[in-house]
C-alpha cells in the first residue's frame, strides 16, 4: 500500500462520520497484585520503578487478536489423551464460563493452559525439581470458549512443588490460565487454585492480591454435580475480564 | 457484576504453552517489505532476561485492523497472511525477534493521528502482572512528534524510550528495560 493509499483510507474514516470506539473499565484498586510485592523476591529487579503512564483506550487497544479456530484441535482439551498412554494421577474436569464484569459471556476466545504433572513436575528443560516426568502428561492444554463463553478441560490433579522463594517455600497446586478476550485491554494471564489447599495462606504469589474477596476469586469450587461416577473430580471455575464502559462519542 | 479475575504471574515456563512455532511470525518470513524487530529484555540490574515472553499487536500497512470493534473494518481482501499478533520467548541471551509489516498511521477518536506503532506486552517470572509499552519507529520523525501518546510523555529521554533503533542490517532494536536508568515507559492500560 502506498502513502496516498493510507492517507485516502484515513480520509475516508473520517468522512464517514467520527470514529466510535468502545473502552474498557479501569480495575478497582486492590483486584490485581502490586508489581512490586516484597513477599516474591523476583519482583524485586524486575517492576517498573516510575509511574506507569496512563493510555487511553484507542483503536490498538479495543481490538485485539482473535485467534484459535485455525490452531485448535479436539485433544488439545483433553490433556490425559495427548499420548500413547494414560498419564499417573487423579483424572479432573476444570469447567467454567469466562465473562466480562458486566456479566456477558465472551464467546469463541482462545484459553490456553500449562500446568504440572501429578507429581509437581513441570515438562520443561528449565525445570530441575527431581519428581519424576510422566511420559504420558505434557501439561499444554488450549480451547475456544463455545458461543455461552463456557470452556471445558480434562486433565490432572497438578502437584505442588518447591521453589527457591524463601526457605521451605512450595507452591500451592494450580493450573495457569492465558486468556485474550476480545481486545488487547482484556489480555489475562492467571493461576486457577483448589479449595483447601493448605500452602495457599502461605504462598506469595497467591497472596500478592490485596483485595481478600478478589484473591479467593482465583479459587476453583469443587462440584459434586460435575464429578462423573466412576471417572473423575469436577471443578468449577469462572474468568471474568473487564468489561466495557459504556460507548464513547466524541 | 461478577468481580474481575486478579492476575498472577505466568512463571518461569510460560514458554511451554501454546507451543506455536511460527508465534514470532505475523507475517511469514519472506513476505514482500516485511521488517524484523529485535530488541533484549533486561532487569534493572542490567541482566539479560532469559525466560520472559513478548508479544505484540499492530493495525496492517492499511492502518486498520480485521477485528468488529474497528469500525472501518479490514480493508477487503487485504493482508491475508497478516495475523496482527506475534508472540516470542526470550532466549537464553534474553533477545526476542518477531517478523512483521510496518504498520499504518491511525486514526483517533479525538481527530488526532497515532504514528504507527505496536502494542507491546511483556511477562515474566517476577511480574505479577503484564507490563504494556509501546514500539514506534525511528523514520517517522513528524508523525512520531504529533502522537497523542508520545506528547503525553514530557521528558524527552523518556519519550525516547518508545522509539526503535535502526540497525545497519536493516532491522529495528527495541530494548525493554523493565527498571534502572534506562527504564522502558511502561502504560496503564
Amino acid at each position: 500500500m502506498t502513502t496516498a493509499d493510507v492517507s485516502a483510507s484515513l480520509a475516508g474514516a473520517e468522512d464517514a462520520g467520527r470514529l466510535v470506539l468502545p473502552s474498557y473499565e479501569r480495575p478497582a484498586p486492590g483486584v490485581h497484585p502490586p508489581l512490586d510485592f516484597e513477599g516474591y523476591r523476583s519482583t524485586a529487579l524486575r517492576h517498573p520503578k516510575q509511574p506507569l503512564v496512563l493510555l487511553p483506550h484507542r483503536l490498538t487497544e479495543v481490538t485485539g487478536p482473535l485467534l484459535g479456530h485455525e490452531l485448535i484441535i479436539p485433544t488439545d482439551s483433553d490433556l490425559t489423551t495427548q499420548y500413547d498412554g494414560e498419564p499417573q494421577g487423579q483424572r479432573i474436569i476444570v469447567t467454567g464460563r469466562v465473562l466480562d464484569s458486566d456479566g456477558r459471556p465472551v464467546p469463541d476466545t482462545l484459553i490456553e493452559i500449562w500446568q504440572t504433572n501429578a507429581g509437581g513436575r513441570y515438562r520443561h528443560w528449565r525445570e530441575h525439581h527431581p519428581a519424576p516426568l510422566d511420559p504420558n502428561f505434557g501439561g499444554l492444554g488450549r480451547c475456544l470458549t463455545d458461543a455461552g463463553g463456557r470452556y471445558r478441560f480434562i486433565t490432572i490433579q497438578p502437584g505442588s512443588y518447591p521453589w527457591g522463594n524463601h526457605y521451605n517455600a512450595w507452591r500451592p497446586a494450580h493450573i495457569h490460565f492465558s486468556l485474550f478476550g476480545r481486545a488487547f485491554t482484556q489480555r489475562l494471564v492467571t493461576q486457577m487454585y483448589f479449595p483447601g489447599d493448605p500452602l495457599l495462606p502461605l504462598d506469595p504469589i497467591f497472596n500478592s492480591v490485596p483485595d481478600e474477596k478478589a484473591r479467593q476469586r482465583l479459587v476453583a469450587r469443587f462440584d459434586i454435580e460435575l464429578t462423573q461416577p466412576e471417572w473423575a473430580l469436577g471443578y468449577e471455575w469462572d474468568i471474568v475480564l473487564r468489561g466495557r464502559d459504556g460507548t464513547v462519542f466524541e | 457484576m461478577p468481580g474481575l479475575t486478579p492476575s498472577q504471574t505466568v512463571g518461569p515456563y510460560f514458554s511451554m504453552r501454546l507451543p506455536w512455532p511460527d508465534g514470532p511470525f505475523v507475517v511469514p518470513e519472506g513476505t514482500p517489505r516485511a521488517i524484523t524487530v529485535v530488541g533484549r529484555l533486561y532487569d534493572g540490574a542490567g541482566n539479560i532476561i532469559p525466560d520472559g515472553l513478548i508479544e505484540t499487536w499492530q493495525a496492517g500497512p492499511d492502518g486498520r485492523f480485521a477485528h468488529p470493534d474497528d469500525p472501518r473494518g479490514a480493508t477487503p481482501g487485504g493482508y491475508q497472511s497478516f495475523r496482527g499478533f506475534g508472540r516470542c520467548p526470550t532466549a537464553p541471551d534474553g533477545s526476542y525477534r518477531i517478523v512483521t509489516l510496518k504498520p499504518g498511521p491511525l486514526p483517533a477518536s479525538d481527530g488526532n493521528i497515532e504514528a504507527p506503532h505496536l502494542d507491546v506486552s511483556v511477562f515474566a517470572r517476577g511480574l505479577l502482572d503484564r507490563v504494556v509499552t509501546r514500539m514506534y519507529f525511528p523514520d517517522e520523525p513528524a508523525a512520531n512528534a504529533a502522537d497523542p501518546v508520545l506528547c503525553s510523555i514530557g521528558a524527552p529521554k523518556r519519550r525516547a524510550t518508545l522509539v526503535a533503533v535502526p540497525e545497519p542490517e536493516g532491522q529495528l532494536r527495541f530494548d525493554i528495560f523493565l527498571q534502572g536508568e534506562r527504564e522502558t515507559v511502561f502504560f496503564d492500560v
